[in-house]
Formats: structure tokens, C-alpha cells, sequence
């Protein structure tokens, strides 16, 4: 049994990776995106890439990425149908790393 | 202010890249001796004028931007967009210190505004050159017509197509009250400074520029461009949205070159179906 020290030391942190992509496909391109790294070891912020990490949704499977949320595909709300908000084709992904 | 001369009003063409990406930008209109003052001004700051004072007299007590608001170029660019006599909303000197701070959230300003036919400009003054490594401002072409509230998308780190801003000293540009935007971290060992001023207009915004191209084809051209970061379908919705913000800036409702608000609105009303088949025809007396 392993002692309740190396325990901790292996504890298993989460990296978060959200992508939007241009429709509702996964293998659609990506047009925005975002990154938490809950290692700690690097520190992505706002405004500081030009270019995405990956081309599409998929592509980020391709690369071992594992997707835990979807977004949903809701109808407009009635008298609402012109409006524009938020981006609407969120994926989130994880890797599970020490 | 006197009327700005008529060659520095914006053109049509001009007011149309506005209306489509939510900013107009001016490349070092700012003379170089007035950028080479300006760090000393911002430092010692810009006396504060309450909310809604008249842009003739919010700066009484700052020569140096009454001087910036009287170039011809910018006295013409805040004519066409907010017309004559606006008000000041607030100003503000923003220092980003070298190698300090974090980026902001991306974010709109103030709360969520949705006005169809009327909007503010936020003026922002570069006094100095702004690489990349200086984290000038983030925004995003296009976004100003999304409906969100400040910093709720501040989840969005990057969108494709995003502009981070490098520009040359005495750069002003113009942006959209909507658009989605925010100071990036400065990486570099030179501090930054950035003077805004927002704009409320006084007047009802039609036709406020040069319109002697109103209805030249490079017109529908800017209205109706693509930015890579519109997911495809919503893309199409942004357009619809512009041309309903273009028709109220010229006060017609029939411009509609790529037919987005035709097409959905188009109910027609007169009925051509024989009588007899026609269940809104009066019944014959018997």
C-alpha cells in the first residue's frame, strides 16, 4: 500500500481546453478558444495567441483530448430569432495529467 | 467646434467598415509634437468632467485635448459617427506598467446596450508607438452587435481573426460602445499609455458624414464581410443586423443589396386565388 504522502503527490490535476467552433459538428474549424491549465505550469490568458491550437474539434480528439461538454442546441426564443450573443458551439475538453 | 470641412468627414465606404467591424482606426493623425507632450499630460492626468457635459466644455482646463479634438481628422471622424455637439460620457488615462498587471477579461463596456438606430464611440489616443509585446487593447472586429453583458464572455481568451492592437504613435482609433474588447498584459519594459474618451451623441445619427459615395458598390462590399470568428450560420445573422443598423444611420429602410431583411420580411398581403377557393371572401346571400 502506498504511503498517504505519494498519494498526494500523484493526485491527478486537470487541464481545460474549450473550443468554438463554426457549427454544432465536432469536426467543424475552430474559431475561438481557451485554455486553463490546472498544473499550474503554464499561464494562458486573454489575447495571447493568434492562432488556434487545433484546426477542428476533432482534431483535438485526434490528439488525445477527452470532451466532457457539449454545448446544446437551443431554439431561438420567440421575437428573438435576429438577435446575436454569446458563441453558441462550445466544446469542452480535458487532459488528466501529474 | 465649428463644422468640420467636408473632406474630413468619413466617407460612406468608411462609415460602412464601421458599421460592419465596429471600429475606425486613424494611423498617426496625432502630430509628432503633440505625441511627444502627451506622456507628461497623461501623467499628470486629465481633470475630470461630470457625466453628460458637452464636449465644448468638458476640457476647458486641458488645452492639450482640445488641440487633440480640434485636428481636422478627428474633429471629422467624431462628427460623422456622433454628429455635432456630443456629449462626454467619462474619460480616462489608462497606464498599462511595464511587466505588470494581467490582462483584462474580454468584456463590453458599461452594461448591456442594445439601441438599434443610435450609439456611443469611445475615442482611444496612442501617444507613443505599441508593439505587440506592449499588450495594446484586444478587440474583436465585428462584435459590437452581439447582446451580452460586460464581462460575461470573459471566458473567450482568443478569437480567430481578433486584432491586437500595434499601431505608431499618435494612432487614434474609434470603437463601437459594443464591441468586445480589453487591455492584454504588457510583456515589454516600456510603460503604455492610452487616453479614451467616450462619446454620447446629441443628435439623431443619419447621414452625419460625407455621403457623396452612398451608394457606391464598395459600400455593400464592407456591410457585407465575413470575420472569422462568426460561427457560419450566426454570420449570416450579423449581416442582417448591420443592414438594419445601415438603414437607420441613412434613413432608408429599402437598402438592402444582399436581400437579408427582404427576404424574411416579405409577407405580401393581396390575395389572387379565385373567390370561390378564397375562405376569407364574403359567402354569396342566399
Amino acid at each position: 500500500m502506498s504511503a498517504p504522502a505519494e498519494t498526494v503527490q500523484q493526485t491527478l490535476r486537470q487541464q481545460v481546453l474549450v473550443l468554438y467552433l463554426s457549427s454544432s459538428a465536432l469536426d467543424s474549424v475552430v474559431v475561438g478558444w481557451s485554455i486553463y491549465d490546472g498544473t499550474g505550469r503554464t499561464d494562458p490568458t486573454t489575447g495571447d495567441s493568434d492562432v488556434p491550437p487545433y484546426a477542428t474539434g476533432l482534431d483535438a480528439l485526434k490528439d488525445g483530448w477527452r470532451l466532457f461538454q457539449a454545448a446544446q442546441l437551443l431554439p431561438p426564443q420567440p421575437g428573438h430569432e435576429y438577435d446575436v450573443s454569446f458563441l453558441k458551439h462550445e466544446f469542452f475538453f480535458e487532459k488528466l495529467t501529474r | 467646434m465649428p463644422h468640420p470641412h467636408r473632406k474630413d468627414l468619413l466617407t460612406s465606404v468608411q462609415m460602412a467598415q464601421f458599421v460592419a467591424t465596429g471600429a475606425f482606426r486613424m494611423d498617426a493623425v496625432v502630430p509628432e509634437e503633440m505625441n511627444l507632450r502627451a506622456i507628461d499630460v497623461l501623467k499628470a492626468g486629465i481633470p475630470a468632467a461630470p457625466y453628460g457635459t458637452p464636449m465644448s466644455e468638458a476640457f476647458v482646463d486641458s488645452e492639450f485635448v482640445q488641440e487633440l479634438l480640434a485636428l481636422p481628422a478627428v474633429a471629422g471622424a467624431i462628427h460623422s459617427l456622433v454628429g455635432p455637439d456630443p456629449t462626454v460620457d467619462h474619460h480616462a488615462v489608462h497606464i498599462r506598467e511595464a511587466r505588470g498587471g494581467e490582462a483584462q477579461n474580454l468584456h463590453g463596456d458599461a452594461i448591456i446596450d442594445v439601441r438599434p438606430d443610435a450609439f456611443d464611440v469611445q475615442l482611444m489616443y496612442y501617444p507613443h508607438e505599441v508593439t505587440l509585446e506592449m499588450g495594446g487593447t484586444l478587440s474583436v472586429p465585428g462584435s459590437h452587435l452581439r447582446r451580452i453583458n460586460e464581462t460575461d464572455i470573459g471566458r473567450y481568451q482568443n478569437l480567430l481573426g481578433q486584432t491586437r492592437l500595434v499601431c505608431p504613435a499618435g494612432t487614434v482609433a474609434f470603437l463601437h460602445h459594443g464591441i468586445w474588447h480589453g487591455g492584454r498584459r504588457n510583456d515589454s519594459d516600456v510603460d503604455r499609455y492610452m487616453f479614451k474618451i467616450r462619446f454620447n451623441p446629441t443628435v439623431r445619427q443619419v447621414r452625419l458624414w460625407n455621403t457623396d459615395d452612398l451608394y457606391d458598390d464598395a459600400v455593400a462590399r464592407e456591410l457585407d464581410q465575413p470575420f472569422p470568428w462568426y460561427e457560419h450560420a450566426t454570420g449570416r445573422l450579423e449581416r442582417y443586423n448591420r443592414i438594419k443598423l445601415w438603414q437607420a444611420l441613412i434613413g432608408d429602410d429599402t437598402y438592402d443589396p444582399e436581400y437579408w431583411v427582404t427576404r424574411v420580411s416579405n409577407r405580401p398581403q393581396r390575395v389572387v386565388a379565385q373567390r370561390s377557393l378564397n375562405p376569407h371572401a364574403k359567402k354569396e346571400k342566399v
